[in-house]
């Protein structure tokens, strides 16, 4: 990790930044001159923590979109090298292409091999292009569904990690059917006779996420967001006007601990004070933690209770009226 | 996940008479002027040339369906505000507005009846009804009436059109094309057919569940159809797109759409494809009569 200065910053945490700076200065002056600052300094200290705390806990829907998205914030290959001791990565659809952005293979987690699906973004810019920014094409879409039913037929779990602004809106993407790719993967997800869970690492974009989303667990990490629409999608139809996005992105109550309040994510994995990207072996750790827990109890279910509580889990999503009172929607 | 503007809303056809503004249409196709009564008349397809208007859920549903056949289901379904969205609109008006306008209580018609010796499920979506967006009440009535169609072996029809996901139902709206596609894979498990039919505009969330989701996709002539919206793709690519672009008629080419059919020959085209998919009372073909 680059040192905490050197990240890119959002507005809100320039407070934090410029603590963060008199710290340094006050340690370089300590040293050049020899004087004895160890009070000011500790001082200092206790006031960024202080800061921190207070900025990052209480932080609005946009700002941890913002964090979702930071640049440095770790991705799916960074929590691959991190918690497997192996990754095979596999590619092609077989039909069309090796789709960048939408990645998968066999991994190796603490012993227990896994089909791991995810979306991918780049580090710069060149890699960036490479990874078409984390929106796939169909033909990762259908890559995707190719892996996962290896999986199914022997037997390994399968992992999904999600982290794409949304599915592709490009001619190519179009004219090979994207919408199609996702709606088949969202009925076949649902057949798999293994264990899935997925993971919100980062950005949850429509259908573009839940594409690779249809698991019997959905986990999201605190800054994390998953959201019908981006802001900036919602606030320019509904607002018609992009700079309502954080306006857009608190209504559409798409962070985490709103998610978790209308049951549409089963846990939400906390991060590192000031997001992930500040500790990223830690964010590592914690996601480790969570998969293997969940995992077990997956694996101790049979097929058949499986796909029951894969279909009960999404069958009791809708809330709506008849009559009188709030009914919540019921598995049959 | 909603990629098209939302096309001006036609005014019932009871409110029409009265107002003498809503007497015609420009027509899209040949610009030629139309009585709406004459577009009512005509299935609200262009007389002249044919371009084809969307048309009301119960309307349609007159057209499809054999006369005091259908049984609806779930009418009593609404709307709530589960995340008291605070757009420039509230949710409950656009609620309030849109029932006023179409009479209806949400973007979905469902039920069963009969399309010639078939009795199967069918559910009509009506693009007046905000975009004929997919919030919990039209994810709801689709998969309800798609688990009523695997419970009692039914084929089941979706006439599709939407703007996509209804935005002021946050993330609850995208799980409705998980919950639908659900539904829709046990009915596939099952050996029933399940056709789609797609008409003008059928866009993202939708489009990227259950209206993809057919054993047979028909679609209607000149029905715009995609994931992302037209404007949003040209904004992000930067390019100029293809002639006929995300038609019916594109996408037949394209090889996602069985085959294009004209309104009014839709009925007839699903009897004949429910006889082939869902044979009543399939008797052994008998050996040619000796000569
Ligand atoms: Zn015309």
């Amino acid at each position: 990790m680059p040192p905490t200065t050197r990240l890119i910053t959002y507005e809100f945490e320039k407070p934090i930044l410029e603590l963060e700076k008199k710290l340094e200065e006050l340690t370089r002056l300590a040293h050049e001159q020899k004087v004895n600052v160890r009070d000011q300094i500790s001082e200092i200290e206790k006031t960024i923590e202080e800061t921190k705390q207070r900025i990052y806990t209480d932080l609005s829907a946009w700002q941890r979109v913002q964090l979702a998205r930071h640049p440095v914030r770790p991705f799916t290959l960074d929590y691959i090298r991190a918690i497997a001791s192996d990754f095979t990565e596999l590619h092609g659809d077989r039909l069309y292409s090796d789709d960048k952005s939408l990645i998968g293979g066999f991994a190796t987690i603490e012993g227990q091999r896994v089909m791991v699906i995810g979306n991918q973004k780049g580090r710069d810019t060149k890699e960036n292009i490479m990874r078409n920014f984390g929106s796939a094409h169909p033909e990762g879409y259908r890559k995707a569904l190719r892996l996962m039913r290896m999986a199914d037929r022997f037997g390994l779990p399968i992992i999904t990690l999600i982290d794409t602004p949304g599915a592709y809106p490009g001619i190519g993407a179009e004219e090979r059917h994207i919408a199609e790719a996702i709606a088949v993967n969202l009925r076949e997800m649902m057949l798999l006779r293994v264990p899935i869970l997925s993971i919100v690492i980062g950005e949850g974009g429509s259908g573009g996420a839940l594409g690779i989303g249809i698991a019997n667990r959905v986990l999201i990490l605190e800054n994390a967001y998953y959201s019908v629409i981006s802001p900036e999608g919602c606030a320019a139809i509904l607002w018609k006007d992009r700079a309502a996005t954080p306006k857009a992105a608190a209504a559409l109550k798409l962070s985490a601990k709103h998610l978790i309040e209308l049951k549409l994510v089963d846990e939400i994995l906390p991060e590192p004070l000031g997001g992930a990207h500040r500790d990223a072996a830690k964010a590592a750790a914690t996601l480790k933690a969570a998969l293997l827990r969940h995992l077990r109890e997956l694996l101790a279910m049979s097929v058949e209770q499986l796909l029951e509580d894969r279909y009960a889990k999404f069958r009791a999503m809708g809330q709506f009226e008849i009559a009188e009172g709030i009914v919540q929607s019921q598995a049959e | 996940m909603t990629g098209v503007k939302k096309i001006k809303s036609q005014k019932s056809a009871a409110k029409r008479v009265e107002i003498p503004e809503g007497l015609w249409t420009k027509c899209k196709g040949c610009d030629e002027v139309i009585y709406n009564r004459e577009l009512d008349q005509n299935l609200r397809i262009c007389p002249k040339c044919g371009a084809h208007f969307p048309i009301g859920a119960w309307q349609r549903i007159a057209s499809l369906v054999e006369q005091g056949s259908f049984q609806e289901m779930d009418s009593e379904m609404i709307a709530v505000d589960l995340l008291k969205f605070t757009g420039v609109d509230s949710y409950p008006e656009k609620l309030k507005q849109s029932r006023e306008e179409t009479g209806l209580k949400d973007a979905v018609i469902t039920g069963v009846g009969d399309i010639g010796a078939h009795h199967i499920g069918l559910a009509v979506m009506d693009f007046r009804f905000m975009g004929a967006s997919m919030g919990s009440v039209v994810g709801e009535k689709i998969t309800r009436l798609i688990e009523r169609c695997t419970a009692e072996r039914l084929a089941c029809i979706i006439i599709n059109a939407s703007g996509g996901a209804r935005m002021q139902e946050g993330l609850m709206s995208l799980m409705q094309m998980a919950k639908t596609s659900a539904a829709l894979a046990r009915h596939a498990r099952a050996r029933l057919p399940y056709i789609s039919a797609l008409t003008h505009p059928t866009y993202a969330g939708v489009m990227a569940s259950y209206a993809s989701l057919g054993d047979l996709i028909i679609a209607e002539p000149g029905a715009m159809i995609g994931f992302a919206g037209p404007r949003v793709i040209k904004d992000t690519t930067q390019s100029e797109l293809p002639r006929g672009f995300q038609t019916a008629e594109f996408l037949l080419e394209r090889g996602l759409i069985d085959v294009v059919v004209p309104r009014k020959q839709l009925k007839a085209t699903l009897v004949r494809v429910l006889d082939y998919l869902m044979p009543p009372a399939n008797p052994a073909p008998q050996p040619a009569a000796a000569v």
